[in-house]
């Protein structure tokens, strides 16, 4: 039996979450849990204030009602399974290092930034910044997977470094920008400017795009690694066509105003 | 003992440890995969003079590969483990790399790794890059017909080395079809290779010899024309040519259960004799008793 947390009141303004991960709460009762503070804009309140606590831990949190304004949900996450039943709000599993995110709904913005290991699956849409450094850090994403079912905004994977950010619909403007390393695929269209300032790494997607002038053409060719992330996102529920696997791909190699090593691999129409 | 006609010498094959590498190789037809683990495993037929021992353990479903294409299995056996890495580097380089359309995979799950894939990379010049999916590192080299790639680490177990057969015949002529007959059943042993041609040694060796500085030389016990000279013959009268098959394995149940199906089978072919080479036991680790295991 996992322990079930339910929105009974709706918060005014972001109601930061961080202290709700599975093991941060893991080793208390629903009262202990009730007890504990939280950030409501200004102020500090308790759990109990806005969430009905049943149930009891085993490594599995359960969060459900409309926690488009709960933020933070999953911070610092190291195991266990936090699911989220409904739409929920930014800064989703912000440094996670291992575990299960998994979001039924919507997220915002900022899902997963500075993310080192773990998985996020969310099965709508999410907003910008997906794995991406917060403003001012040289590094992102430093490693596990971001999987989004629906459409992304912009800058999925600004500054990341390393793990896997999967879109199963289209993304905003500059995906990837900045990116050190890492994978991006998109399965949908791709914004404008993917990739500006990239300096190694992989972005992927299935349509085809317009890339900056500072990408060149390098070759048509079947990039056998991509099979297994293919094969890989498909086990996680996204739908992969199987006329993907084994195809020929069209290889731009960028961002030459950077290191000039990463790649945009688009599927050959 | 006997089986039908054939009579089972009371004796020992003795066999040694080594170490052993399951290699994965995968291409997009069965004949390239092939045309790999063909080269991959020329001239490695015995550590004496080839530093390693390798050979196809089986044919592997697209099903059943990493990649979904046609694949080969291979075995390659060590004397230990310092040295698996340089061979696997050599051979994967030299002759899985080479051949179009080729990738190359760990098969075996250990917690001894040594990192082959993670040395082939600088083939590629600082132009490899690599991928980290489900904690497997694997390396993309850029080659001229695209990439490469190949599993960044690859795991190693201890193994069994030189269990054998040796099938005395009254002539080639039907020594050579019992002999195959042996190595057709063993080859269903998962975890086992016959490293010599076709599985068949016609030139069974001894340790040492007159010559100073040769490792081996000719087991005459066993050479039929040298009946009536060498010090010692094994060779009864009528029998006129002998092959020997020598089994590596990953394991010694493995090495047991092919020694076991291939003296069945060449039992059954017509063999007129079938013995095991032995050092006496005072060498090797491991003793397969021919009795015992067809006892069994």
């Amino acid at each position: 039996m996992s322990l079930q947390l339910t929105l009974h009141t709706s918060p005014e303004v972001p109601l930061e979450a961080e202290v709700l991960t599975p093991e941060a709460l893991d080793s208390l009762k629903p009262a202990g849990v009730s007890a504990l503070t939280l950030r409501h804009g200004n102020e500090a309140v308790n759990v109990g204030e806005f969430f009905r606590v049943s149930g009891s831990a085993d490594e599995e949190l359960r969060v459900e009602g409309e926690l488009g304004m709960v933020k933070l949900l999953g911070a610092g996450m190291q195991k266990g399974r936090l699911l989220i039943d409904g739409h929920v709000g930014m800064h989703l599993g912000v440094n996670m290092a291992g575990g299960e995110i998994r979001v039924t709904g919507n997220a915002g913005d900022w899902v997963g930034p500075h993310m080192i290991g773990g998985r996020i699956v969310v099965e709508g849409s999410a907003g910008h910044m997906i794995g991406s450094a917060y403003r001012g850090s040289p590094k992102g994403m430093l490693g596990g997977e971001i999987v989004i079912h629906g459409d992304i905004g912009n800058e999925a994977g600004n500054a990341m470094r390393r793990g896997l950010i999967a879109i199963g619909g289209n993304s905003g403007d500059f995906t990837g920008v900045n990116k050190i390393a890492g994978s991006i695929i998109v399965l949908g269209q791709l914004g404008t400017r993917t990739g500006a300032g990239m300096k190694r790494g992989t972005i992927v997607s299935m349509r085809d795009a317009e890339l900056l002038p500072t990408f060149s053409f390098a070759c048509r060719y079947r990039p056998l690694f991509l099979d297994f992330y293919l094969r890989h996102l498909r086990k996680l529920g996204l739908t992969i066509d199987e006329s993907w696997l084994g195809a020929r791909y069209r290889r731009w190699s960028g961002d030459s105003i950077e290191f000039n090593r990463g790649e945009v691999l688009l599927l050959d129409q | 003992m006997r089986i039908k006609n054939t009579e089972i010498i009371d004796t020992f094959a003795e066999a040694f440890e080594m170490w052993a590498a399951r290699v994965v190789i995968t291409a997009d037809s069965p004949e390239w995969a092939q045309a790999a683990a063909q080269s991959m495993t020329g001239f490695a037929t015995s550590v004496i003079s080839c530093k390693c021992e390798a050979g196809v353990e089986t044919v592997l479903e697209p099903a059943d590969t990493p990649d979904g294409r046609p694949g080969i299995a291979v075995l390659l056996f060590t004397m230990d483990s310092k040295s698996m890495i340089k061979r696997l580097v050599e051979r994967i380089g030299q002759c899985v790399m080479t051949c179009p359309t080729t990738a190359c995979f760990n098969g075996l799950e250990s917690e001894d790794t040594v990192p082959a894939g993670g040395q082939l990379r600088y083939f590629g010049d600082s132009y490899q890059s690599s991928k980290l999916l489900d904690d497997r590192r694997y390396w993309r080299i850029p080659v001229m017909e695209g990439e490469f790639l190949i599993d960044e680490k690859f795991g190693m177990q201890p193994a069994v080395g030189g269990g054998n057969l040796l099938i005395l015949g009254r002539q080639v002529d039907d020594a050579l079809p019992a002999t195959t007959a042996a190595v057709d059943a063993m080859r269903n042993v998962s975890g086992v290779i016959l490293p010599f041609p076709n599985g068949v040694v016609r030139c069974g060796s001894k340790p040492g010899s007159s010559y100073k500085g040769l490792m081996a030389s000719t087991n005459e016990a066993y050479c039929p024309t040298l009946r009536g000279i060498a010090p010692h013959s094994s060779v009864p009268e009528d029998v006129n040519a002998v092959f020997e098959i020598v089994i590596d394995g990953l394991d010694e149940a493995s090495v047991g259960e092919a020694m076991r199906l291939g003296a069945q089978a060449a039992a059954t072919a017509g063999a007129v004799q079938i013995s095991a080479g032995n050092y006496g036991g005072n060498l090797g680790k491991y003793k397969f008793d021919l009795h015992k295991l067809l006892a069994s």
